[in-house]
């Protein structure tokens, strides 16, 4: 591996459709399943597809024009892979610094931790907590990725014990921490094959960690404290040394060096991603669970509220695993939502598509209902409808992806547009009655959409979850 | 559908032309030196090379790597970037000595470089934060009402604790009686209620309208005549409003507008061009839209991000302070709803979607925060000062965490 100081070659941006097709077999065989070569390269630029979904291009006669398309595409931030099997985590891979230059690959890993001092039980509890939090949000399920084992005791024995019962009782990649190498190496003893990564290899002992990845086969994550140019000879140490999967850890503050903690994981990805500099171009690792070493007396609530800002903050700035100890649901839901909203793809709107969706069983006396298509709004009306055992009608109207609030504001959801979509939804011919219920949000527009549709309006409730409620009190047809 | 048809028919043609374009730049392509379009991979492209027989590496015979038995040190030259752009400066609310009544004026603005790049530059205004006060009675989430329940009637002593208690830099004013599907209250009645506000406290004022474009305009043309010299931040002027009315009498009575878009940065330039004719830049704040954790916070963030970085690159009509009507948080379920014990408290989970909605817009560059929830205020104020003040940790010390016993 060579050590870029320089400009990167071509800049994703920059990385055109023909930049790959030249490359590529130019055959226009569609064994890729493409129309031809041409729409394959797209994709590959797009990052849809990976280039191996080109058969050919795996033959020995294109190994040169494969191992250059692999070169052109790698990104500026090293992909690493923690763990085994279906739970196996991704993390890095990051084409760009800031998402809207193209898009954010492998959201944040989130780890809970355990130790080997913990009891059984709570280490049993913790596990199972973690492997079972989920929340569904835009028809996704939001979860956690990872578990820490610390050893808090430096004792081998414990830490092996530990290690066993965790890796017996979760298929969540595993995180491995000591910074004695004789502990670490029995934690993995317990767990050989299960491709952890290992936390972390430091000025002192940075020799035995690089043996024991190499050894394991596992990734290695390098700290230095507040020192970058420390950092960066570690990780090329290292990379002399053999090992190839590191992870960047340039410590975590969270009272007085927060703003250092800032400055270090974006002058990493900076370096990273506008400089070509290949020995930062790995991925980066927080610890908002620092926050509790400075709890004192406070209660608990007080250090897991810090840790959630901080992971927050570490989730927006470049952080591509974070460790927490916190597992509870009010701290971790925010982060999550969080992590997912960076992560979304801004090229691609989230919105659903526009026109009329029927639930239940519907007559002519149904209520009619409407809303915006933004997938969100779209998503949550239609959940508490379905939850709430509701029967009726949802116009989608086309706000081109915006929230009902931010439509009004913005002119999107109008009179017109409102009108307009009652018209091409044909639900006019589909109910007896002109009544039209709006969101609550969208009050305002109540009598100029009577005027424009001919429709009387009933103002709806301001949260989707009281629909239910409202159709039974405000909905008489049925009688 | 016929609309929707008619969209993906017009995508289609697009993609084409796309692809056309794209051919048709290949055959220029394929004419030229082929080794210079691949960049620095051009070994490949040389005739030696080429021809050069590919010897399969056996792979049990890797080259001997000498392992480092020292650490081999290496630079780190911090990557530091100079910007053409700057963010003006705009300065809110007026002493008696520059014609208003304030106890001290608040500066927003002023960047340049992006935010809390502080191995750059320092930041050289720290953001601050504006509490929100309604004039009249509003549903608010049981988290903020507990704060607030004895004065959510009285604007003045809601105003006054929002400074003494939760440390306001400023107050947002909401004046949303005057919509006329709420009560419909007339400008003066506004006025009467912003000097009670006025006299209960001497932080710099936001005034807020009730959404309404032409109600908004005359209450803020009575308030800005009634309150000359105060620089008033007047929130805020759209585009469906008479803009040119607006700037006149804000700039006549030494106000500050406010310059609202939803969500689009081509929008806010034009509104801001359209405002350059009455008023100067340092008179103008933006607004691209809040919207909450889960509920668009991604549009939110990567717009006044790139706002942010195109005004650093030098577009002088994003080159305005940012606010952020963060109190939009709370219009996420998640921050006020009952969900079950295992997401509970609610009362510790709203202001944190409030926080983290906060901080995530403060990373993207907003200068000035509308918020509700005083534990939310308390907490990013003090991130705000930890950051600004660049004050340094204990580096031997951070790989404590790693043995700690919590
Ligand atoms: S499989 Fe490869 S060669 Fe065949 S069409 Fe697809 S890209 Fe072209």
């Amino acid at each position: 591996m060579s050590e870029r100081e320089g400009k990167r070659k071509v800049g994703i941006r920059e990385l055109s459709p023909i930049d790959v097709y030249k490359l590529l077999p130019r055959t226009n065989c569609k064994e890729c399943g493409e129309e031809n070569c041409m729409a394959f390269a797209t994709k590959v630029v797009n990052r849809e597809v990976p280039i191996e979904k080109c058969p050919p291009l795996l033959k020995k006669e294109h190994e040169k024009a494969y191992k250059q398309l692999k070169e052109m595409l790698k990104p500026a931030v090293k992909e690493v892979v923690v763990g085994v099997g279906d739970r196996a985590v991704k993390i890095g891979g990051k084409l760009v610094m800031y998402r809207h230059e193209f898009t954010y690959f492998n959201p944040t890993a989130v780890a809970i931790d355990v130790t080997d001092e913990m009891s059984e039980e709570d280490v049993l509890d913790r596990i199972k907590r973690t492997g079972q939090f989920s929340f569904e949000y835009i028809g996704q399920t939001l979860k956690l990725d990872m578990i820490a084992v610390r050893s808090t005791s430096n004792d081998p024995e414990k830490f092996r014990t530990t290690v066993k019962r965790v890796a017996e009782n979760t298929n969540l990649p595993l995180i491995l921490c000591s910074l004695n190498p004789t502990v670490l190496e029995a934690g993995l003893m317990a767990a050989p094959k299960s491709k952890p990564l290992l936390y972390a290899a430091t000025k002192d002992n940075w020799k035995e960690m690089a043996e024991l990845a190499l050894m394991y086969d596992c990734s290695l994550t390098v700290l230095a404290p507040n020192n970058l140019k420390l950092l960066r000879s570690l990780t090329k140490t290292l990379l002399e040394y053999g090992v190839e999967d590191l992870v960047l850890d340039p410590g975590t503050f969270s009272g007085d060096g927060l703003g250092d903690t800032l400055n270090n994981f974006t002058m990493i990805r900076r370096a990273a991603c506008k400089g070509g500099d290949e020995l930062l171009g790995f991925p980066t690792i927080g610890v908002p669970m620092v926050a509790w070493m400075e709890r004192g007396e406070a209660p608990e609530e007080v250090a897991k509220w810090r840790e959630a800002y901080l992971a927050a903050m570490l989730v927006v700035r470049f952080a591509d695993v974070i460790i927490m100890h916190s597992c509870d649901g009010w701290t971790l839901l925010p982060n999550v939502v969080l992590r997912q909203n960076i992560y979304t793809d801004p090229r691609k709107p989230v919105a659903v598509e526009p026109g009329l969706r029927v639930f239940g069983t519907v007559d002519e006396n149904s209520p009619v209902m409407m809303t915006t298509n933004f997938a969100l709004t779209y998503y949550t009306v239609a959940s508490d409808i379905e939850s709430g055992k509701v029967s009726g009608y949802l116009i989608v109207v086309d706000t081109e992806g915006i929230a009902v609030d931010s439509a009004v504001a913005g002119r999107k959801l109008t009179a017109e547009t409102a009108a307009e979509a009652i018209k091409e939804s044909g639900v006019e011919s589909k109910v007896k009655h002109r009544k039209l219920i709006i969101p609550g949000k969208a009050a305002r527009l109540s009598g100029e959409i009577e005027e424009l549709s001919g429709w009387q309006v009933l103002v709806g409730p301001r949260d989707s979850s009281d629909i239910p409620k409202f159709l039974q009190e405000k909905w008489q047809s049925k009688t | 559908m016929p609309k929707n048809e008619k969209k993906k028919e017009f995508l289609g043609l697009k993609l084409s032309s796309r692809l056309m374009e794209l051919l048709a730049k290949l055959q220029e392509v394929e004419l030229e030196d082929f080794e210079m379009d691949v960049g620095n991979l051009e070994i490949w492209i040389q005739p030696g090379a080429v021809a050069a027989p590919m010897v399969a590496q056996p792979k049990v015979a890797p080259p001997v790597k000498v392992k480092p038995t020292e650490i081999i040190e290496t630079e780190f030259i911090p990557p530091v970037e100079t910007y053409p752009g700057k963010v003006v400066e705009v300065k809110l609310g007026a002493t008696r000595s520059d014609g208003g009544t304030r106890g001290k004026p608040v500066i927003v603005g002023g960047e340049t470089t992006p935010a809390f790049y502080t191995f750059e530059r320092p930041t050289p205004h720290p953001p601050v934060i504006a509490l929100d006060v309604f004039d009249m009675k509003v549903p608010l989430p049981k988290a903020v009402k507990m704060h607030v329940r004895d004065v959510l009637e009285d604007p003045a002593a809601w105003a006054k604790l929002a400074v003494e208690k939760f440390g306001a830099d400023l107050i947002t004013l909401h004046l949303i009686s005057i919509d006329p599907l709420l009560k419909d209250a007339s400008p003066q009645e506004a006025v009467k209620t912003v000097e009670n506000v006025v006299q209960a406290m001497d932080v710099p004022l936001v005034i807020g309208g009730c959404g309404d474009p032409k109600k908004d305009a005359d209450m803020f043309e009575a308030v800005a005549e009634t309150f000359a010299g105060e620089r008033f931040l007047i929130s805020s002027i759209t585009r469906d409003m008479d803009v040119e009315r607006c700037a006149k009498f804000v700039n006549k009575n030494g106000h500050v507008a406010l310059s609202f878009t939803p969500m689009d940065l081509n929008l806010a330039r034009e509104l801001n061009r359209k405002l350059y004719d009455f008023l100067p830049k340092k008179d103008i704040v933006m607004d691209l839209t809040t919207a909450a954790l889960g509920y668009g916070l991604d549009y939110a963030f990567t717009n006044m991000e790139r706002a942010r970085l195109a005004a650093l690159m030098g577009d002088p009509e994003l080159a305005h302070p940012m606010s952020s009507g963060t109190t939009n948080a709370w219009a996420a379920r998640e921050a006020w709803m009952k969900m079950g014990s295992e997401w509970e408290p609610r009362e510790l989970r709203g202001p944190l979607w409030e926080v983290t909605t906060a901080l995530t817009l403060l990373l993207a560059g907003v200068d000035l925060f509308m918020m509700m929830h005083p534990a939310a205020v308390k907490t990013l104020k003090d991130m705000i000062n930890q950051l600004a003040s660049g004050s340094s940790g204990n580096a031997d010390a951070l790989a404590e965490w790693v043995s700690m016993k919590v």
